[in-house]
């Protein structure tokens, strides 16, 4: 799977609060989730985010709640997968259930800036950054994980799972 | 091969001789939770997979306890989709209204979650119960619509981080003082992906629900799960809930650690975590002078009956100062009329505070006592984020239940030495 995109750049520790703040989460639909994405860190997030774009953060990204509202609002944004220095476990698990895809890159981190252009290989876990062509290598996403991105979620890899007899 | 008490459940639950940190396991689940805000979206997925019921209708607990009684319209939309999908499916242990206590404060004082159990919640507090020597972890509701329709899940083994808490705390200091100390050396992501297993001889003397709090801010550290080796303390308070269930699983002595880490808490005074993460924890000596706003007692991390007998000791025949707001919310239906019958509740009234319903309350800054710009709240909750409370410019401090007794009299931080 290959993205393209403009970068948002966060901080570390990004809480789920911060990601959707709690007195937005009286509903579950994900357009309505997006619309409050980021409300106080980055009010202009939800008007201004495009479709693709990746969002680059730094450490514990997703800490805090185990909200499932936090990626859904990212992923109804738009944005196409998120690049940190690491995960909160919760929040990575989360993501990947809903299909939204995450690389751990300490060294894009690092180095991407706010809106640098990326376009990113998700199979081979390499991001380029359009202007200079610099590539920043990723962890690979674990077997298992990309099993589950390319199912689609967890729930069509369950659906398929009961299919085959392999959940009781 | 050595194990340690995670390990262990872990293994058995998967059926396996033995795991490893890092092998990726399917996972029995003894109980599945979630509440009036990750229920909604794990119903539609467990509807979207399309079995006809729940794995098992004992095993699935649904708990109505963040946005009620039901704030606005939209919640109450959210509550009535879960009471009709636990109607449909004679959910057993389906709590709303009168039933209703904060989850993790119900589902031990019920006897629905026991030591070497899997217990896994659309909560990132779910946590809390390895205090009873059980493997819990939250989870979000993809997962538990999956397991509400598979009775599994899959899990990475996680390394375990063994904590050793030795000599004997000062009388102000507990569970929470220790937990926030922890945090505060080890950071936010200290024990990312970890288990953290307490023990050492201040934790074989630590009451229950000291144990409580501390497995429950786990989390607050990153951690999969907290989880304390069962002993004397567990067994009694077990046996007072369930005849059957319970298996006492412990670390063998020669288990592998990741990491070991020793808190000295004869050293510790209370710890009070400042704005805007648990990790950033100062003594009560050195916080200085922070004027208060709101004083709030209770949630899933201190809303116990210990804990609100704690803050009254300090309340008796005193008044909050003037202009603050005393919130204090019992744990549970049980715990505010057993607050009653001990007097408990009119002691907190004579000092001004206001009784809430048992819910998760203010904690989360979406119902009940939430805070304006420039406001700071000292809380005996468990974190402490930007805007947790309400507006993203007031603050929120977190510390255990008597210094946040004393604090609301002194109307700014301090102990009860002050009064």
């Amino acid at each position: 799977m290959m993205f393209q995109g403009k970068i948002w750049k966060l901080g570390d520790d990004i809480d789920t609060d911060l990601i959707i703040p709690a007195r937005f989460l009286n509903v579950s639909e994900a357009s309505e989730l997006a619309r409050n994405c980021f409300a106080d860190l980055r009010p202009e997030f939800a008007s201004s985010v495009r479709p693709g774009d990746v969002i680059v953060a730094g450490g514990n990204f997703g800490c805090g709640s185990s909200r499932e509202h936090a990626p859904l609002a990212i992923k109804a944004s738009g944005v196409s997968l998120i690049i940190a220095r690491s995960f909160a476990r919760i929040f990575y698990r989360n993501a990947f259930n809903i299909g939204l895809p995450l690389l751990e890159s300490p060294e894009a981190s690092k180095e991407l800036a706010e809106g640098d252009e990326v376009r990113v290989n998700l199979a081979a876990g390499s991001i380029d950054r359009i202007i200079d062509s610099q590539r920043f290598a990723s962890s690979p996403v674990p077997d298992f994980m990309a099993e589950i991105i390319k199912a689609g979620g967890l729930v069509p890899y369950t659906i398929e799972r009961i299919r085959k007899g392999e959940a009781v | 091969m050595p194990m340690t008490i995670t390990e262990k459940i872990l293994a058995e639950h998967a059926a396996r001789k033995a795991v490893s940190p890092g092998d990726l396991i399917q996972v029995k689940v003894d109980m599945a939770l979630a509440n009036d805000i990750t229920a909604p979206i794990a119903i539609k997925v467990f509807n979207e997979i399309g079995r006809e019921t729940v794995f098992d209708r004992d095993a699935v607990a649904l708990v109505a306890d963040h946005f009620v009684p039901n704030k606005d319209i939209a919640s109450a939309q959210q509550v009535k989709f879960v009471r009709e999908f636990a109607r449909l499916h004679n959910i057993t242990h389906y709590y709303e209204g009168g039933d209703v206590g904060i989850e993790h404060v119900i589902l031990p004082e019920k006897g629905l979650v026991l030591p070497g159990q899997v217990v896994i919640g659309a909560d990132s507090h779910t946590c809390t119960y390895g205090a009873l020597g059980a493997f819990s972890t939250g989870v979000g509701s993809t997962d538990l619509g999956v397991i509400m329709a598979t009775g599994e899940i899959w899990l990475k083994v996680p390394p375990t981080i063994r904590v050793n808490i030795e000599g004997t705390p000062l009388p102000l200091v507990g569970g929470k003082d220790i937990i926030l100390h922890l945090i505060g050396m080890i950071g936010v992501e200290g024990a990312r992906y970890a288990t953290l297993e307490f023990g050492g001889e201040t934790v074989r003397r630590m009451p229950m629900y000291q144990r409580l709090t501390m497995a429950n801010m786990a989390i607050e550290a990153g951690g999969k799960n907290g989880i304390f080796e069962p002993d004397d303390i567990t067994r009694a308070f077990v046996d007072e809930r369930s005849e059957t269930g319970a298996i006492y699983r412990m670390s063998d002595a020669d288990a592998r650690y990741e990491r070991v880490i020793t808190i000295d808490a004869a050293s510790l005074e209370p710890q009070v975590a400042f704005p805007h993460s648990p990790a950033n924890v100062r003594n009560l000596s050195e916080c200085g002078d922070v004027t208060l706003d709101q004083v709030f007692i209770g949630s899933c991390t201190n809303g116990s009956l210990e804990d609100l007998r704690d803050a009254a000791s300090v309340l008796k025949g005193k008044r909050a100062a003037r202009g603050l707001r005393l919130i204090i919310i019992p744990g549970s239906p049980r715990i505010y009329r057993e607050a009653v019958r001990e007097g408990i509740v009119e002691t907190l009234l004579d000092a001004n505070a206001v009784i809430g319903p048992p819910c998760c309350g203010p904690c989360l800054g979406g119902h009940m006592g939430i805070l304006a710009a420039g406001e700071r709240a000292l809380a005996t909750t468990n974190r402490n984020f930007v805007g947790r409370m309400g507006h993203p410019e007031s603050e929120v401090y977190l510390s255990n239940p008597v210094v946040a007794a004393a604090s609301a009299v002194l109307g700014k931080i301090g102990g009860p030495g002050e009064l």
